[in-house]
Formats: structure tokens, C-alpha cells, sequence
């Protein structure tokens, strides 16, 4: 589906599976609508039917025709949910064990991402903190903490498929595992003031090697936020 | 409601300006939701200008800055929906149609109706105030979620974001007072032998979005004065450093945002089932299932709110629980769209203006209604949520309700309000200039937001990914299909001024419809009815009955 742009993420394929079923499902019942809808316009137009039929849509043989529609949508409407609460779960509510943990901090207007740096721990000495740049493992299970320090701000990485709003006074858990390498947008998907038009970062998913290369270019050392700009 | 008020002269003071008529009050409603409407029109093509040439000089407003940016689309947004959807669908046609279809001769409160109207004026000259002061209008969006919309440090807005939250205040005061009236009408004052299933649909939607307005709004209003305490004086309802809980404005806020997609989306149904069943010369498909899958939508949308709210914040095992509710209320939605589609079925339609808007009400509503669900399924609305597919879903549901019906129900009613008829050529242009161009807009904006593009942004160079060619063309599209749907409005606004004195006299009922306000005069005069009417039957007796050489059968004709 080029409709979409590309998955980097390991759910981004199933969130697009799930938006596949529903497109089907519902383009389905949106192409029926539509074709009956249009069939009725022109067949029934006054050109063709100079006087209308007295019809009070109670009439069991017509009563029908809307009837077993109505309970074939609520059969879509069963595999619909069944595949969205699926889907939710795997992304939102099951988090699989993670190799890593970073933090996230969004203020106006600015991502602050802090990685853990060589040792793999958040909270010591070596961790890289860095503005607006968010460098990743590819094939890595990350947990994120996502804070914010002012107004909401919402955690958006498009081709992960992954949307979370950062909520003042709260720290909340996500999770991702990068699958491809290369370079994509964050952005900030929640309205949160003049800047929120700039409040752009830019996301880096290395393979381990370059990972590797960029905390050695980093020093292992806790940058501040002089360096790091 | 006697007729102790219809006899004397009146000056044009209190005829036009504090008239407790209720078609005049409908008339001050619908001419200033459309001044409103220019006024959100005018933000919408200054900001769409702005996304298809970054950085260029507008005309008719000049460079567009990113605070600027913010409060166009804040306010595009509260315009088209508190000063033009509900002025227009429900107070304008509410108080137009109901005591005239129901066969009264007004209100019950024509006082508190009044009230209504100048709450609602002034919540208006509020609103536009807002964007005059100092710091400019506010820009926090629509939904005004706090901590931005609370504190100015945020939001760089100290006066605006105070008025225009006073302004949506006073403006539910003023639709609360009109629901007042429109429930205790229906209820009161209906045409000795109208019986309950002998109602109009349009009057029946009109009353229950009221009834819907008034059980959501409550919260609402509660979380207004407390965003306005915490604006104001800092108290800390939504402050989490003084123990506040910004989430909890945004449950407030939806609990009554999702029923007020179907406060407006009723009314629309409602003008469309007595648009269809007059030109297509069929009774009401199933009328009794019209109203009950619209008291079902109803009550459904009172448990679906946190839709909006997945990825916000809440515990994410409540998603399941409201992804349920969503799905689920596709089925009234679905089932009421059938039986409009059904009511065509042997008709004799004929194509007139208010009658193709009515069937665009209809093919376009439907794109939007299936769009709906990639974003009530919590686990596709990770992607899709704050994105332009969630701006073109609603659009194709809001642009049906608040401009495609509201058009059919001015073609339709038009003869009534001013005695005239409106020209039917200028009506076809019109019609074909908006809605192909209401498409053209629309599409390439789906197509945007499933490539990612977010909402609100004002200038999306920063965004490398959303900076490619292929999709800056797409905004120019859309914003062309814009430039050519307010283009598309000069005609009607043309037809709609000159045909008050020049169009054709209408006759008390030019259309052969049932209803009882097509046996008024047309204009219908202060008090309504010469002789106040009886109703004998339901309001769609068409079609080819036994015994009548007529297709229709008026609800006042004695049988
Ligand atoms: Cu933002
Ligand atoms: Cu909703």
C-alpha cells in the first residue's frame, strides 16, 4: 500500500493490516451506498417514472432490504473491532521486554531525546543528551518515557505508526522497535503553541555498527546542551 | 401563545430589531450565521492560501506568521461550528420551521426567544473582538486543550484566548435558552389531531439535537468557568504542578464535542428527509425507524467520547471499551442511511436545486461517515489521529451538515420566508461550483494525511518528509478547489438578495408538499395562520393512493 508511507517500525505493518480490513470492509458498504444511491437517482428520476409509488417502508417484503444490511454492518462491525482491539493491544497495551530505554521530553518547541548510552542505562554518567536528533539501534526493543514540560505536545514518528501525547506532570510508557535504517521525520502532532509549526526532530535508525560510531562521536560523554547545538 | 400580539402596527424597530416573532428571530439567526460564515470563509482561504504558497503575501491580509497562522484556523474552526452549524441548522431553522410546520403561532417563550438571539449576538461581537486585541485572536485550536490554552505563558494570548473562551460561553447560554423553547413547543402547541409519528422528521431532529445539546453541555460549561478561573486567576484546575489534571478538560470537552457532531448532524437529516420526500413524491421510508435510529445515534453518542482520546493519555484499556461504542454506532447511522437511499425507490424525482443538494448531502455524507471508521478503530487511529485525515473525515461529514443541507433547506423554504422563489439556473451553477470544488478541496487532503501530514502546521518545510513536490501540489489543489467553492458562492448570494424582489411569486405552496407551514401565506405574516390548522394525517402522504387524483395529500386537508 504506497497509499501510506513506509513501515519502520514492527507494527507498522499491522496497524496498515488493520487500515487495509477497514478500507475493505467499509469501501465495500461506501461503493454499495453509493452504486444503489446513484441507480435510484437516475432510474427513478421523473423522466422515467412520471408518478411515484405510495410505499410506507413497512411493507415486510421491502423491510428486508434494510434489514439484512443492517446486520451484515454489524458482522463487519464485529471483525473491525476485534482487529483494532488486536492491534491496540500490541502496540499500547502489551510491551514486550526492552533492550534499551530512552527519554523523551517535549517542551515548546522542542523534542529533548536522552540516550542511554554505552552502558544501556538511563540515569548514569554516559548517558547523550540530545536536542531535537533521536538516534536508534535498528532490530532493537525500545521502552520510551515520554514527559512533557509545559502544554501537550503528542510524540509522532509517522512511518513507526506511533502517536503518543506527552501529558505535563505524568511519565508515559511506550514501546517501538526500529526495523529499517535510515533517516525520517518526528513530529509534534499535538497543537502547542506559536512553535508548534517548527517542533520537528529528526529520528536516525543506524545499523549497530554506525550506532556504535555515533556514541563514540559523541564521546560516551553526557553532552550538554551547548555541544549538542 | 394567544393572538393578543398580532393585530397592532408595528414600527420597523420592533419589527426587524426586537421582534419576539419567531420567524424574524430565525431570519436574525440565519443572517448572522451567514455574516459569520463570510467571516470563517475569509480565515480559511487567508490560511490555505498560506499552506499552498509558504511565506507569500496574501491578498487581503499580507504575510501570514506562525501566531497568525494559529488563530485562523482556531477561529475558522469555532466559527463554522458554534457561530455557523448551530446558529443556522438548529436556531435559525428551529425557530423558522417549528411553530409553522407544527401549525402554531409561535413560541411559547417569544421573550426568552429574544434573549436568545441578542446572548447569542453579543457571544458573536465577543468572538470577533477577540481577534483585535492585544497579542491577537487565540490559537490553541478549537478544542482549546489546557495547559496551552490556560495560561498565557503558553499560549502568548492573554486576551484572546479569555474572550474567545467567554464567547463560546455565552454562546451555549443563548443555544440552551433556545432549546428551552423549542422542546416545550413541540410539546405545547401542536395542531389540534398532530399526533407523535404525524411530526415532521425535521422538527423531530431539530428537537432532539436541542435535548442532546442540553444533557452535554452541562460539563462543558462547568469546565469553561473552570479553564476561565484558571486563565484568570490562576487556580489550577488543569495545572498538574497545583495538583490540577489537564486530561480531565478534554473529557469534559468531548463528553459534549462528539453528541455536538450529532446536534448538527440531525437538523441536516431532518431538512434532507422533507427536501427528498417533496421531489422525489415518495413517503418517508420507514419514518418510525428514522426516529428511532436517530434517538439510538443519540444516546449512543454520550459513550463514545474518549474516541478522540486514545493516544492522550487515558488508560489504554479504555480504547477497547470506546472502540466498541464508535464501531457500534455505525449501525443507526448506517441503517438511517439506507432508508434515506430506500425512499428514492420508486419516486418521481425531480431535480430540483434543493433537491440536488439534498442527494449531495447524502453521497457526499456517506464518504464521510466510512472515513469515521478508520478512526473510531483505536488501533488505525494511532496513525490517523491529529493527521489530515481526520480533517477531511469530519469535513466530508461537517460540509454536508453545515453548508450542502443548509443549502437545500434555503432552496426549499426560501418561497416561504421571502414569498419568492429563487432562480433555479443561478441555483445549478451554484450547486455543481460547490460541490465539485467541495471534492476537489477534500480529496487530496484524505490522500495527505494518510502520507503523514499532521494538523495545524503552518509552514511544513521543517518537516522533510512532508516537504516533498508531489505533496506540496496536492495542497495547491486543495487549496484551488477552496478559491473556486467561495467563488462558487457568488451566484447564490446574487440569486439569494435579487430574488426577494424580482424572483417569481411563490404561491402559498409551490412545491405540492404536506407539510402544515406550505398552507401559511407565503411570506408567512406575524402569527402565522389565518385560521390556526388541524392536522389530519402524517407529513408524507405521497405517491399514487386510492381515490386521490393528486400525488400528495396535505396534512390539513379534512379527509
Ligand atoms: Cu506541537
Ligand atoms: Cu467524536
Amino acid at each position: 500500500m504506497n497509499f501510506l508511507i513506509e513501515q519502520a517500525s514492527s507494527f507498522a505493518a499491522d496497524i496498515d493490516g488493520l487500515i487495509i480490513i477497514i478500507a475493505v470492509l467499509a469501501g465495500f458498504w461506501f461503493f454499495v451506498a453509493e452504486f444503489v444511491l446513484f441507480y435510484f437517482i437516475f432510474k427513478y428520476s421523473r423522466k422515467n417514472q412520471a408518478q411515484s409509488e405510495y410505499i410506507t417502508g413497512e411493507e415486510p417484503e421491502l423491510v428486508k432490504w434494510v434489514h439484512w444490511p443492517h446486520i451484515a454492518v454489524l458482522v463487519c462491525d464485529i471483525v473491525i473491532i476485534f482487529f483494532a482491539v488486536k492491534v491496540w493491544y500490541n502496540v499500547k497495551q502489551d510491551f514486550p521486554q526492552p533492550d534499551e530505554t530512552i527519554r523523551v521530553v517535549g517542551y515548546q518547541w522542542s523534542w529533548k531525546f536522552v540516550h542511554p548510552g554505552a552502558d544501556k542505562q538511563l540515569g548514569t554518567e554516559d548517558d547523550i543528551e540530545m536536542i531535537d536528533e533521536l538516534h536508534l539501534k535498528v532490530n532493537t526493543t525500545y521502552h520510551f518515557k515520554l514527559e512533557s514540560e509545559d502544554v501537550m505536545h503528542s510524540f509522532s514518528i509517522p512511518v513507526f505508526r506511533l502517536k503518543q501525547d506527552a501529558v505535563p506532570g505524568r511519565v508515559i510508557t511506550g514501546w517501538f522497535k526500529p526495523i529499517k535504517t535510515g533517516q525520517y521525520d518526528i513530529q509534534c502532532a499535538e497543537m502547542c503553541g506559536i512553535g508548534h509549526g517548527i517542533m520537528g526532530s529528526q529520528l536516525y535508525v543506524e545499523s549497530e555498527e554506525d550506532h556504535n560510531k555515533w556514541i563514540q562521536s559523541v564521546n560516551g560523554q553526557g553532552e550538554t546542551l551547548s555541544q549538542v547545538q | 401563545m394567544s393572538n393578543d400580539h398580532d393585530h397592532h402596527e408595528q414600527s420597523i424597530w420592533e419589527k426587524y430589531i426586537f421582534s419576539v416573532d419567531h420567524k424574524v428571530i430565525g431570519m436574525q439567526y440565519l443572517f448572522t450565521g451567514m455574516l459569520m460564515a463570510l467571516i470563517g470563509g475569509f480565515f480559511v482561504y487567508v490560511f490555505r492560501m498560506q499552506l499552498a504558497f509558504p511565506g507569500a503575501e496574501v491578498l487581503g491580509w499580507g504575510i501570514v506568521n506562525s501566531a497568525e497562522y494559529n488563530a485562523l484556523v482556531t477561529n475558522h474552526g469555532s466559527i463554522m461550528i458554534f457561530w455557523v452549524a448551530m446558529p443556522v441548522l438548529i436556531a435559525a431553522f428551529g425557530n423558522f420551521l417549528i411553530p409553522l410546520m407544527i401549525g402554531c403561532d409561535d413560541m411559547v417563550f417569544p421573550r426568552l426567544n429574544r434573549l436568545s438571539y441578542q446572548i447569542f449576538l453579543i457571544s458573536a461581537l465577543v468572538l470577533i473582538a477577540s481577534f483585535f486585541v492585544q497579542g491577537g485572536g487565540f490559537g490553541g485550536a478549537w478544542t482549546a486543550y489546557p495547559p496551552l490554552s490556560a495560561n498565557a505563558n503558553y499560549n502568548l494570548t492573554p486576551w484572546g484566548s479569555i474572550l474567545w473562551l467567554v464567547a463560546v460561553a455565552l454562546e451555549f447560554v443563548a443555544f440552551l435558552m433556545g432549546g428551552i423553547n423549542f422542546i416545550t413547543t413541540l410539546m405545547n402547541s401542536r395542531a389540534p389531531g398532530m399526533k407523535m409519528y404525524d411530526i415532521p422528521i425535521v422538527v423531530w431532529m431539530i428537537v432532539l439535537a436541542s435535548i442532546l445539546f442540553m444533557a452535554s453541555v452541562g460539563p462543558l460549561i462547568a469546565g469553561a468557568i473552570m479553564l476561565l478561573l484558571d486563565q484568570t486567576m490562576s487556580i489550577g484546575f488543569f495545572d498538574p504542578a497545583k495538583g490540577g489534571d489537564p486530561v480531565l478538560w478534554q473529557h469534559l470537552f468531548w463528553f459534549f464535542g462528539h453528541p455536538e457532531v450529532y446536534v448538527v448532524l440531525l437538523p441536516a437529516m431532518g431538512i434532507v428527509a422533507e427536501v427528498m420526500t417533496t421531489f422525489s413524491r415518495k413517503k418517508l421510508f420507514a419514518y418510525k425507524t428514522v426516529l428511532n435510529t436517530a434517538i439510538a445515534t443519540g444516546i449512543l453518542s454520550f459513550f463514545v467520547w474518549a474516541h478522540h482520546q486514545f493516544v492522550s493519555g487515558i488508560d489504554p484499556r479504555m480504547a477497547n471499551i470506546f472502540t466498541v461504542t464508535t464501531v457500534i454506532i455505525s449501525i443507526p447511522i448506517a441503517e438511517m442511511c439506507f432508508v434515506y437511499i430506500a425512499t428514492l425507490y420508486k419516486g418521481s424525482i425531480e431535480f430540483t436545486t434543493a433537491m440536488l443538494f439534498a442527494l449531495a448531502f447524502l453521497v457526499e455524507f456517506l464518504l464521510g461517515g466510512v472515513t469515521g471508521i478508520f478512526l473510531g478503530a483505536s488501533g488505525s487511529d494511532i496513525y490517523f489521529h491529529d493527521t489530515y485525515f481526520v480533517l477531511a473525515h469530519f469535513h466530508y461529514t461537517f460540509v454536508p451538515i453545515a453548508i450542502i443541507s443548509v443549502f437545500a433547506a434555503i432552496y426549499y423554504w426560501y418561497p416561504k420566508m421571502f414569498g419568492r422563489l429563487m432562480n433555479e439556473t443561478l441555483g445549478k451553477i451554484h450547486f455543481w461550483g460547490t460541490v465539485i470544488s467541495f471534492n476537489i478541496i477534500f480529496i487530496p487532503l484524505f490522500i495527505l494525511g494518510a502520507s503523514g501530514q499532521h494538523r495545524r502546521i503552518y509552514n511544513y518545510e521543517n518537516f522533510p518528509q512532508l516537504a516533498t513536490d508531489g505533496m506540496q501540489n496536492l495542497r495547491v489543489v486543495a487549496t484551488m478547489g477552496l478559491i473556486a467553492m467561495l467563488v462558487s458562492q457568488i451566484p447564490f448570494l446574487y440569486n439569494f438578495v435579487t430574488s426577494w424582489k424580482k424572483g417569481k411569486i411563490a404561491g402559498n405552496n409551490p412545491w405540492k408538499a404536506n407539510t402544515l407551514e406550505w398552507v401559511a401565506t407565503s411570506p408567512a405574516p406575524h402569527g402565522n395562520f389565518k385560521e390556526l390548522p388541524t392536522c389530519y394525517r402524517g407529513p408524507y402522504e405521497y405517491g399514487k393512493m386510492e381515490g386521490r387524483k393528486d400525488d400528495y395529500w396535505p396534512q390539513n386537508e379534512e379527509s
